[in-house]
């Protein structure tokens, strides 16, 4: 399944995605990991997860408002719901490990020259590709 | 007021992953798709970001001794490199080529009111809180033992 080359959406989103981390690092002094920020709100929940808990309600309502004032966001799942699940277990427990993900090694960490945000992002998209290789072109899961 | 703040900065969070593209699996996945349907949007997503929040961040740390809303900066200190991290992460990257999802991009997808996104999150959620719970405790005792 092909998707449209967006380069200037995929900027001015990456611009906000950093907009994001800068206010919460100056106003709240956090990363803007979002592994971090859910993980805190999981049972056992940690104490300060009130600013947590509105992080994520607002980005969840954020792009239903968007869908709502009429804007359009692509969207389309290329494999099946097996994926969804054994896909998200395992992310679940690579962030648990890796102490992060791509908001909060990729971007908050890299953007500090984090040595293991560094090497943590290196290895993830190294591993992604490889992934998505052999579900493509080798097991030929989803459509293509 | 420092709930209001998380709240409107997780919703220009979130407005950035949606349309970055970062909630789309088939735009995520077709960044890594070299080989097929390359889609090279992504670079630009974490690009945008990355350079303007190593930009920002200077100007913070250069600025402002603390945060408006706390006594201090929380930042991971640790600067070891060690198997949990490493493993943690090609394991994370195997998943996120799987179901297209990472967590920064499935959580803002849960507003676009998609099927698919809760049975990833709750899979998710499930695998943090098992790693945390159940994992983390069996690793730490076969390290000790």
């Amino acid at each position: 399944m092909a998707t449209e080359f967006t380069p200037f959406m995929s900027l001015l989103g990456g611009f906000l995605i950093g907009v994001a981390a800068i206010a919460l690092m100056a106003l709240h002094g956090r990363v803007a990991g979002m592994t971090g920020i859910m993980a805190g709100i999981l049972p056992p929940a940690v104490s300060d997860w009130q600013w947590r808990a509105a992080f994520l309600a607002g980005a969840v309502i954020a792009p239903a408002l968007f869908l709502f004032a009429g804007g359009t966001v692509p969207f389309a799942v290329p494999v099946p719901v097996w994926a969804m699940v054994v896909g998200g277990l395992i992310v679940g427990i690579g962030v648990h490990f890796g102490s992060g993900c791509t908001s909060g090694h990729g971007v908050c960490g890299m953007a500090r020259l984090s040595p293991r945000s560094i090497v943590a992002t290196i290895t993830f998209m190294i591993t992604t590709g490889i992934t998505v290789y052999v579900m493509r072109h080798v097991l030929s899961v989803g459509v293509a | 007021m420092h709930i209001v703040s998380a709240l409107l900065i997780g919703a220009v969070f979130g407005l950035g992953i949606a349309i970055s593209g970062m909630a789309n699996p088939a735009k995520v996945i077709n960044f890594f798709d070299v080989a097929g349907t390359w889609d090279p949007s992504l670079i630009f997503v974490m690009g945008g970001a990355l350079v303007t929040t190593a930009i920002g961040y200077r100007i913070v740390f250069g600025t402002r001794s603390r945060p408006l809303f706390a006594k201090n900066y929380s930042l991971p200190t640790r600067t070891d490199l060690d198997a949990r991290l490493i493993g943690g992460s090609a394991l994370f990257g195997v998943g996120w080529g799987i179901s297209g999802f990472c967590p920064g991009g499935a959580i803002p997808a849960l507003g676009l009111g998609q099927p698919a996104v809760p049975v990833f999150v709750i899979a998710m959620a499930a695998g943090i809180i098992v790693a945390r719970s159940a994992l983390s405790p069996m690793l730490s005792k076969t390290a000790s033992a």
